[in-house]
């Protein structure tokens, strides 16, 4: 069972960055949705609901999306399906259900990096960068191999440029945990971005280029075993995924 | 006005979906004691010491209880008719811990908080133990998972000291020699996972002392009688002393036919006199309850030039974990309610062993064993008729009995009194286009689709042992009161039974009131499982009524001053020859009021010899991606012959939700172990049950037969409809793919993996 | 602390333990109707809406609802019975322990969807788990009452 002792929603980020600093045992508060799978015993909880987070902004040249922005408001976001199709819809809808991507944040996903992230997997198929209290602006795949470090996720940052973009992935049943994923985004410019995730390790920029061959992009990555699938299954599938998606990118092109 | 054999709406269902609070924990009282249980991180242990002074300190904690000091009464707390099969392996709390999740200490304290504060505060001493993980080496193992004083009342081989709680064969004919003779034999291995029940309600119960020094348990149970007599054995104290209200259930399965939670309130509510409750969380409800056995069957099975069934043998060996539970009783149904199906039979052989473990015990689920047993026989069946070249519906047709045809393999019933499996078949074949459509094609997205089959039959409570009472009260102005022991958990006997009573005194259903369980004042029933309510406490509601009808005769024949033979009672009145009449609320109030009162009360008891089955025929339809394995469901058909159905929308729920459960255990449910036997699918998060976008279409329709010793004609319907999808589906994604899946669930990978080696 | 929380139109104003969850808080206030089925946010059963919205009120802090509205099944019991009318003719709501969260957020699909197919349906409710029904009845349910207008 967790416990909090005290519960802050700070009316700046530097006042919740300087309040997560301050003790190990203080938090920030994500969605909440596996808060009480923890055992942990906060200290205090940092609630960033009053730091405007939670809108997807159009900034002119970039999009921006704050860290309190739903899962729900990816999915059904008109701006993001203007600028990178159904990707996000996609690449959401098969997370629990329409009550957990309420309140589930995009700031959450990012951070937690889970090895099932189907959220960071979609990012990562876009140049996407990333604004945190710590590192300041930084490229999602760079913050996506960093360790877990007190930080404050604020927002992700999309350029206004349209991709095309497919989401595939294997999941043993409609609303769990993806066996493998699969993101690719295709740049105006002919470049592909591919990102795997779930195998299960944290999710990855596969390859970036204009000339993808999904058997030697599947064979560059590592797999592991978890009670999903073994890393022989993974790993063979992982080809027909990125090759779904190629098809699929090239065909929407 | 008729109601059986219609879709009358549960008496219930208005408080359910308007969110009344009727559930334990909705009704238990707000002041009362928190419950938490210190759970075992061992597989096997022993304790060696268990400190509880510094958790004792804790503010708002009540009560601790540990091995020293809680009550030492050996009991079983399976939901079994007295005296048990089920071994009396369990104590309060044991000094060896014998699965990761085993009570260790009992902690009451005034909040959750305090509760959980103490239980961390607690320091256990554990000698670690070699575990049994392996069912496989259970048997004969050099650790011992019981090496204390268990016993069993009932004993068919229980021997403890070789890890075993039952074991036994039973022959029909010359198995070896019919074998030998049959044109086509299969002889092949099945492995079923211990499938969880997953009931929305997790284990609770909540317990008060009465003004009389009785203690009283609210609890979500299957069983009020039997929680009874188990936890008065527990605490050592007489049956007078204790009372079970059984509220409405969140769902049971099986599950809540053992007494999971109800001990511990019971233990910490008569030591300290306050009340307390204790709600199981769901990863309690997962790791520390109870499951489906988890099974290894070997089936040899052969059949003539014709198909014929002639030869079968299956060898099953049964895990029950930890504690004995229904693990005696559950083996059985794995060959009694499959090897009957097969009427050509000559040569049979039926051989079982249940092993004790250090994992979860297992306990009953929905099914019994004839689940485990369907998907291995009818797997065996399904690879019989390809050998033969026979299509598989049409072999089954070849070898089902017709009504009237002696049964062999069970000693439930001699002869088919009612079946209707021919049409169910039939029917199912029509529903699911299975003599059109190919068994195997590919569709335009590359994706291919397979087709197969399953038969099933159950039984209709527990022949010669179950036995229900009711009594059925004339009211003061003319209305009914039903009281009952069986336990609606949710499936609508309660409502079935007021059906009855409606249809057999010719009266609205308004006018009759269904009183839940109470063990104070419901007459006795062993409660709701081995689909015993609608059939075998139906037919003691039709007795009473029978009563009921004479007893109004007699009362108005002796006010109205007229021979009974010239009264006859319509329902609403009862009108002689002569054209005198008296209605029945007249009557009633008559035997309320003056010196000669005499309200109606007739009582009935009702105990079959026979438990006559249902059956099924399921047809599954699948779309495997050739390229990654991933397999959906099409269409999940079944024809269910029940008898009678009593409440048709209830009976069509009953189905599609039992074929849900099937498709789960076919596909999905899979409980897994780390090494050291630990759980790690003890959360929805990590055992997955079917959500509404992993059924596929499900299509129901019955074949109904009439069974003279049921209701109205009436068997069962509760567990037969969750044992077909397995094998139908195995045999679809074979169709499909040519792997044959031998270990359930039918995996993703278990499908790649066997394409890649073709 | 302190937080005042708006359930079913009138305002609660308790003093909380910073770590107690909305549906602690809700069933404190007497929403029985509001269950607890999974401690990982997979069931449903403790659906309840926050300012419209469908959420599990098992992993929203109720220190976080202060200043929101919430509704449970207590308070929409009238406009749940045009749904519930055709559940309980089905016998769709078999045990009932999922029924409210599920109602919940079968009347928060309709108020977002304007014709939902089958199987937006499905991905719209697919966060309610049922062990009982097999959804199929639930289904038939729901197609009858997307027919009503609203």
């Amino acid at each position: 069972m967790y416990t909090i002792r005290h519960f802050l929603r700070p009316d700046s980020l530097e006042e919740a960055y300087q309040t997560l600093l301050h003790a190990r045992n203080n938090t920030v508060l994500g969605g909440c949705m596996w808060l009480r799978l923890g055992k942990r015993a906060i200290g205090t909880a940092i609630d960033l609901s009053s730091l405007g987070l939670d809108q997807i902004t159009d900034t002119g040249d970039c999009i921006e999306i704050g860290a309190m922005v739903t899962l729900r408001q990816l999915e059904t976001s008109g701006l993001l399906q203007q600028y990178f199709g159904a990707l996000f819809c996609d690449a959401v809808s098969g997370i629990v259900g329409t009550q957990f991507r309420n309140t589930a944040t995009v700031g959450g996903s990012i951070y937690g990096r889970f090895g099932f992230s189907d959220v960071l997997t979609a990012f990562l198929a876009l140049p996407t960068q990333i604004k945190t209290c710590r590192h300041g602006i930084l490229p999602l795949e760079e913050f996506a191999s960093l360790p877990y470090e007190k930080d404050i996720v604020e927002c992700l940052i999309l350029p206004k440029q349209a991709v095309t973009c497919s989401y595939q992935h294997i999941r043993f049943q409609a609303t769990d945990f993806p066996i493998l994923a699969c993101a690719v985004g295709m740049q105006a410019d002919n470049t592909y971005r591919i990102a795997v995730g779930a195998r299960p390790a944290r999710a990855c920029v596969a390859y970036v280029g204009t000339a993808p061959d999904p058997d030697v992009i599947a064979e560059s990555l590592p797999y592991a075993d978890n009670m999903r699938a073994s890393a022989a299954y993974r790993r063979q599938v992982c080809p027909v995924l990125i090759r779904r998606a190629l098809e699929e990118v090239q065909i929407c092109k | 006005m008729k109601y059986v054999n219609t879709a009358v709406k549960k008496l219930d269902a208005d408080a359910l979906v308007q969110g009344k609070p009727v559930y334990t924990d909705d009704i238990a009282s707000k002041d009362c004691l928190v419950i938490k249980l210190l759970r075992s991180p061992h597989a096997h242990a022993k304790i060696t010491d268990i400190h509880t002074t510094v958790a004792e300190k804790v503010p708002g904690v009540e009560l601790i209880l540990t091995y020293k000091n809680a009550p030492h009464h050996r009991y079983t707390s399976a939901g079994q008719t007295y005296p048990e099969w089920s071994p009396y392996d369990r104590v309060l709390c044991d000094d060896t811990m014998r699965y990761v999740g085993d009570v260790a200490a009992v902690i009451a304290a005034d909040t959750e908080k305090h509760a959980e504060q103490a239980c961390k505060l607690i320091k256990v001493t554990y000698e670690v133990l070699e575990p049994v993980l392996d069912f496989e080496t259970a048997k004969d193992n050099a650790v011992r998972v019981h090496d204390d004083d268990s016993f069993a009342k009932t004993p068919f081989g229980y021997a403890p000291e070789r890890n075993l709680i039952c074991t036994g064969c039973e022959d029909f004919g010359n198995f070896e020699e019919e074998y030998e003779k049959c044109a086509y034999t299969v002889d092949c291995t099945y492995y079923t996972p211990a499938q969880q029940q997953c009931m929305m309600e997790t284990f609770r119960s909540y317990a008060y002392m009465e003004y009389s020094g009785r203690l009283t348990i609210v609890s979500s149970t299957q069983v009020p009688f039997h929680a009874r007599r188990h936890v008065a054995t527990m605490l050592g104290i007489p049956y007078t002393k204790v009372r079970v209200i059984k509220p409405r259930i969140g769902g049971g399965f099986g599950a809540k036919q053992t007494s999971v939670s109800e001990f511990y309130p019971a233990a910490v509510t008569w030591i300290t006199g306050k009340p307390s409750k204790l709600l199981f969380t769901r990863q309690e409800s997962f790791a520390c309850s109870n499951s489906r056995h988890q099974m290894r069957i070997r089936v040899q099975a052969g059949c003539d030039e014709q198909g014929h069934v002639t030869a079968i043998h299956m060898q099953s060996l049964s895990n029950t974990g930890a504690y004995g539970e229904h693990g005696s009783t559950v083996v059985g149904l794995v060959g009694h309610k499959t090897i009957p199906l097969y009427n050509k039979l000559k040569g049979g052989r039926f051989s079982w062993d249940v092993v004790y473990t250090n994992i979860e015990p297992a306990a009953a689920f929905r099914g019994y064993g004839a689940t485990q047993g369907t998907f291995a026989l009818e797997s065996t069946v399904n690879q019989l008729a390809e050998k033969a070249g026979i299509d598989a519906a049409e072999m089954r047709l070849r070898n089902i009995a017709k009504e009237g045809a002696e049964v062999f393999m069970t000693h439930e019933i001699k002869y088919i009194n009612s079946t209707g499996l021919h049409g169910c078949i039939t029917r199912g074949m029509e529903l699911s286009g299975w003599k059109e459509k190919p068994h195997r094609w590919i569709t335009p997205e590359g994706k291919i689709r397979g087709m197969g089959m399953a038969i099933c039959m159950q039984g209709s409570g527990i022949a010669n042992v179950d036995t229900a009472s009711v009594e059925l009260r004339l009211e003061d102005f003319g209305f009914y009161t039903l009281m009952i022991g069986a336990t609606d958990m949710g499936t609508g006997c309660d409502t079935i039974f007021a059906q009855m009573v409606a249809d057999c005194m010719h009266c609205p259903l308004e006018k009759v009131m269904v009183h839940g369980v109470d063990t104070d004042v419901s007459p006795y029933d062993p409660g709701s499982y081995a689909s015993a309510s609608t059939y075998v406490t139906g037919m003691a509601v039709v007795k009473a009524c029978d009563t009921m009808q004479k007893l109004i005769v007699e009362e108005a024949s002796r006010i109205m001053d007229c021979p009974i033979d010239t009264l006859k009672f319509d329902g609403s009145a009862i009108v002689s020859e002569n054209g005198q009449s008296l209605s029945l609320d007249d009557l009633a109030w008559k035997l309320v009021a003056g010196p000669q009162t005499h309200q109606l009360v007739a009582t009935a008891s009702n105990g079959s010899p026979i438990s006559p089955p249902p059956f099924m025929a399921g047809f599954a339809e699948v779309e495997v991606d050739p390229e990654t394995g991933k397999t959906d469901i099409v269409q999940m058909t079944g024809v269910v012959d029940c008898g009678t159905t009593i409440n048709r929308a209830l009976a069509r729920v009953q189905t599609e939700g039992g074929l849900s459960q099937g498709i789960g255990f076919a596909l999905f449910e899979n409980v897994q172990f780390q090494s050291n036997g630990k759980m790690m699918t003890d959360s929805f998060m990590n055992y997955k049950i079917p959500t509404r976008m992993d059924t596929g279409n499900i299509v129901v329709d019955f074949s109904e037969s009439y069974e003279p010793t049921g209701p109205f004609g009436a068997k069962s319907i509760g567990e037969v409809v969750i044992n077909t999808p397995a094998p139908a589906i195995a045999q679809a994604v074979y169709a499909a793919t040519g792997v044959r899946v031998t270990s359930l669930p039918v995996t993703p990978e278990k499908i790649f993996m066997g394409m890649r080696k073709k | 602390m302190q937080v005042t929380i708006t359930i079913n139109g009138k305002k609660y104003t308790r003093l909380i333990e910073p770590d107690m969850t909305l549906y602690s808080f809700v069933r404190d206030c007497g929403c029985y109707s509001v269950k607890c089925g999974c401690e990982t946010t997979n069931c449903g059963l403790c659906t309840v809406w926050m300012d419209g919205k469908p959420v599990l009120s098992c992993s929203v802090l109720a220190a976080r609802a202060e200043g929101h509205t919430i509704t449970t099944l207590e308070g929409v019991q009238a406009d749940a019975k045009v749904f519930t009318d055709f559940l309980t003719a089905e016998g769709a709501e078999q045990c009932g322990f999922c029924s409210p969260g599920f109602i919940m957020n079968v009347l928060a699909m309709k108020r977002e969807l304007a014709h939902p197919t089958e199987a937006e349906i499905k991905q719209f409710l697919s966060g309610n788990l049922c062990r009982c029904t097999g959804y199929t009845s639930q289904m038939r349910a729901i197609r009858r009452y997307l027919e009503v207008e609203p």
